[in-house]
């Protein structure tokens, strides 16, 4: 049946149809839909793991009992899953295992924008990948089969315009697979010394065997058109070179990107005059061609850093691109901001306010760091803030622990939080953690985690009681505050500050975006009583605008959080929770 | 009509997702291989968005670069002179004419620029701007602005309403379908 789909959601429909049995994975853009889509279908045991790194090895066990398993991230959730994932590459599967791992080049809405083939190389595994979501779909099946045929775990490679772009796809039904039965193998599964040793060159012949199988499999093709120029690519950029140059250029489309086909690339390269790598992020390709001592282009064209775009590849090419009209006016940029109502921004305000130094985390919240809140200090990846406090405190001491926190999400201290907290409370550091706990893992889309009580179907399941596990690791001072009550935040935070041992303040309310949360009738201003003070404009809400001398709020918008009213002097605003 | 570039821009959370999944089911079921290409996460959260849906025989770039949109189809206007860069001479915008202030001109570091439609007009850019906000909100729901906006556009689209109600019903859930067909019809007369 012919239908029309995302990226993710026909990489989910591959897995269903090659009979997928078992899925763990942890959100990240732009990874998080094929999970999600994948536990629309009941024939598949799919959760949402703490972290990346238990959503591999809990895939694995799946594959070691025997039935085909895949786990999902972004390009950096595979850093923290990296470490099960170098050994699982020597034990081999028992039934077929995919790792999906989603790069973000131009970094849309990540930390960095690694690549996430260095793995690949690294770590011996094949990994394929799909150039629109009709590959998305036969990749999986394709992979699944891979694994197998090569006793090897298989990384599965998209990129944000792969993953989030809808194309037409053709599905079919699901294969069921039978258990494959599992027979103890401590040589092969058992990684210490005596047999990792043996299971090593196991590996080396493994990637010699694929890069045989590469030279001809189906996954790798050969458009010729053009002989003038010849065009190596995968992914988003082989549709950016077609897209460009048609059936003028011939192309070899790379289908499994590791281990690379030499011969293929060989043969291709007689077959052109001009021969160029048209690759994203970093010039893997193009290396390993110059390595084998071929006259090739690409990063001299090319750019490493960003997104690449029809118009990026035309002009490279020395060719015209079109313009568009540009207005002779500065056009006021727009970013991204906490939502009206969210519960981040009273507890951001009170940080702001009394001068704090925050240690930041991966999340929603991140936003914190953006004008006129700009109250993060420091973002570097999941679970950083705890630890980076931490050593912060350490280093400086008392002058430190009077006025640094760390800021960290519900779904971000069980992915890598607690282990930093352990730490405080282990090696005794006075440091103050800010839990904000909105009760979802936000910025992904509302997905849910081991505090929230529910799985990924929406059933009721297992929930981590906060601060019952806070105060387990040794921490005695826990309590939890309402972020809307500015007056509570505040107070609790100097507190926490001034006390002589570790402390965790919860903040909790969750997430207005939710279905279940009722917000309160809209705000509104009494322009009589507003006397254009602007102390209301220093918290950054979307619904509040100044016009003509006064504050204004956008009805539509306003939850009625009440946030504002608690900075306005002159009692201004009205409505809201009095209504 | 062969290939078409058409780009639905605005402001995270407007509801462009929907809009995108139904101009893409239209062309789908019209025979034209289709590629719809948005953005999630981060860049959503009140921030200025771009969904690109591309149509021909057969599209290879899942997305519309500078001077190649056919089509600007805008929720707000500010967004729509932002993304003017990326129409082609001779395209045409289809805009609500609803003001959002952006985070800069809330904390007063920057301006709304006051007359944009006017800027359109004298730089010579084919602009069809009418207030979608109102057309939803007489349709029942200020939400579905973005249905509005479909049924304006479908003015210069070659499909029939027979075409659209079908895309429509394929692609919107059955509690909103009566809502969001009127919605598109009262967007179809604007």
């Amino acid at each position: 049946m012919k239908k029309i789909m995302l990226g993710n959601e026909a990489a989910a429909r591959g897995l269903w149809e090659a009979g997928c049995m078992f899925a763990s994975s942890y959100p990240g853009t732009p990874s998080t839909e094929i999970t999600e889509n994948l536990a629309k279908f009941d024939e598949v045991c799919c959760e949402w793991a703490p972290n990346e790194k238990v959503a591999v090895e809990a895939a694995f066990g799946a594959s070691l009992a025997g039935v085909r398993s895949f786990a999902a991230m972004k390009h950096v959730g595979l850093n923290v899953a990296a470490d099960p994932l170098f050994t699982i590459s020597y034990t081999g599967v028992n039934a077929g295992m995919i790792i999906a791992v989603a790069d973000d080049p131009a970094m849309h809405s990540s930390q960095n924008e690694q690549d996430s083939r260095h793995y690949a190389i690294a770590a011996k595994l094949p990994m394929v990948e799909p150039a629109d979501s009709g590959e998305c779909l036969g990749f999986m099946k394709a992979a699944y089969e891979l694994s197998e045929k090569f006793d090897t775990p298989v990384l599965f490679r998209t990129c944000t315009r792969i993953a989030h772009s809808q194309s037409i796809v053709e599905t079919g039904e699901r294969a069921e697979k039978p258990r494959v039965e599992y027979k103890k193998n401590a040589a092969k599964y058992i990684m210490m010394p005596a047999y990792s040793t043996k299971r090593h060159p196991v590996v080396e012949q493994r990637t010699q065997a694929l890069r045989d199988w590469a030279e001809s499999c189906p996954l790798n093709r050969v458009e010729m058109g053009g002989t003038k120029l010849g065009i190596i690519a995968s992914g988003a950029a082989y549709q950016y070179a077609k897209e460009v140059l048609g059936a003028e250029a011939s192309y070899l489309k790379l289908g499994l990107v590791n281990p690379l086909p030499e011969k293929l690339i060989r043969d291709f390269a007689s077959r052109v005059e001009r021969l160029i790598v048209v690759e994203e992020l970093d010039p893997i390709i193009e290396t390993h061609c110059r390595a084998m001592g071929l006259a090739v282009e690409g990063k001299s064209l090319f750019p490493t850093c960003g997104e690449f775009s029809q118009n990026l590849v035309a002009e490279a090419l020395g060719r015209e691109v079109p313009s568009g009209t540009e207005l002779p006016l500065e056009i006021p940029a727009r970013p991204p901001v906490l939502c009206s109502g969210c519960p981040h921004r009273g507890l951001f305000h009170v940080l702001h306010q009394n001068r704090c130094t925050v240690i930041g985390d991966i999340g929603c919240y991140t936003l914190g760091a953006v004008e006129p809140l700009s109250s993060i200090d420091s973002t570097i990846c999941m679970g950083a803030s705890v630890s980076g406090l931490h050593g912060f405190n350490k280093a400086l001491g008392e002058a430190g622990e009077k006025h640094t926190v760390a800021v960290i999400g519900d779904s971000t201290f069980m992915h890598s939080g607690i282990t930093g907290l352990v730490d405080i409370a282990y090696n005794q550091s006075n440091s103050t953690v800010i839990i904000l706990d909105n009760s979802i893992t936000g910025m992904t889309g509302h997905q849910q985690n081991p505090t929230t009580g529910y799985n990924i179907k929406g059933d009721p399941a297992g929930k981590v009681d906060l601060e019952a596990l806070c105060r387990a690791v040794g921490i005695n001072r826990v309590r939890v505050v309402d972020p809307y009550n500015i007056k509570e935040c505040s107070a609790a935070l100097r507190e926490e500050l001034a006390a002589p041992e570790p402390s965790v303040i919860i903040s909790r309310r969750p997430c207005v975006l939710l279905k279940y949360v009722k917000t309160n009738p809209p705000l509104r201003v009494n322009a009589e009583k507003c006397i254009g003070c602007r102390a209301c404009m220093r918290i950054g809400c979307p619904s509040l605008s100044f016009r003509d001398g006064k504050a204004k709020v956008d009805e539509s918008m306003c939850v009625g959080c009440g946030v504002c009213t608690q900075l306005c002097a002159s009692k201004a605003f009205e409505g809201g929770a009095a209504e | 009509m062969k290939s078409m570039n058409i780009m639905i821009v605005g402001v995270g959370g407007q509801g462009s997702l929907l809009a995108s999944k139904v101009l893409g089911r239209i062309l789908m079921n019209a025979g034209y291989d289709v590629k719809v290409s948005e953005v999630h996460g981060m860049s959503q959260r009140g921030g200025s968005v771009v969904t690109f849906v591309r149509c021909g025989d057969s599209v290879a770039s899942p997305v519309i670069d500078r001077g190649q949109a056919d089509y600007i189809v805008s929720f707000e206007l500010l967004e729509a002179a932002r993304w003017l860069p990326w129409l082609r001479k001779g395209g045409k915008v289809v805009s609500n004419s609803q003001q959002i202030d952006p985070m800069p001109v809330i904390t007063g570091a920057k301006d709304y620029p006051s007359d944009l439609a006017e800027q359109m007009a004298a730089a010579g850019v084919d602009a069809d701007i009418f207030d979608a906000f109102s057309v939803a909100e007489s349709a029942g729901s200020s939400k579905a602005v973005n249905i509005a906006l479909m049924g304006h556009l479908s003015k210069y689209f070659p499909f029939s309403d027979d075409d659209w109600q079908r895309a429509l019903s394929e692609c919107v859930p059955p509690k909103f379908l009566e809502l969001n067909k009127r919605a598109f019809a009262l967007g179809r007369e604007a």
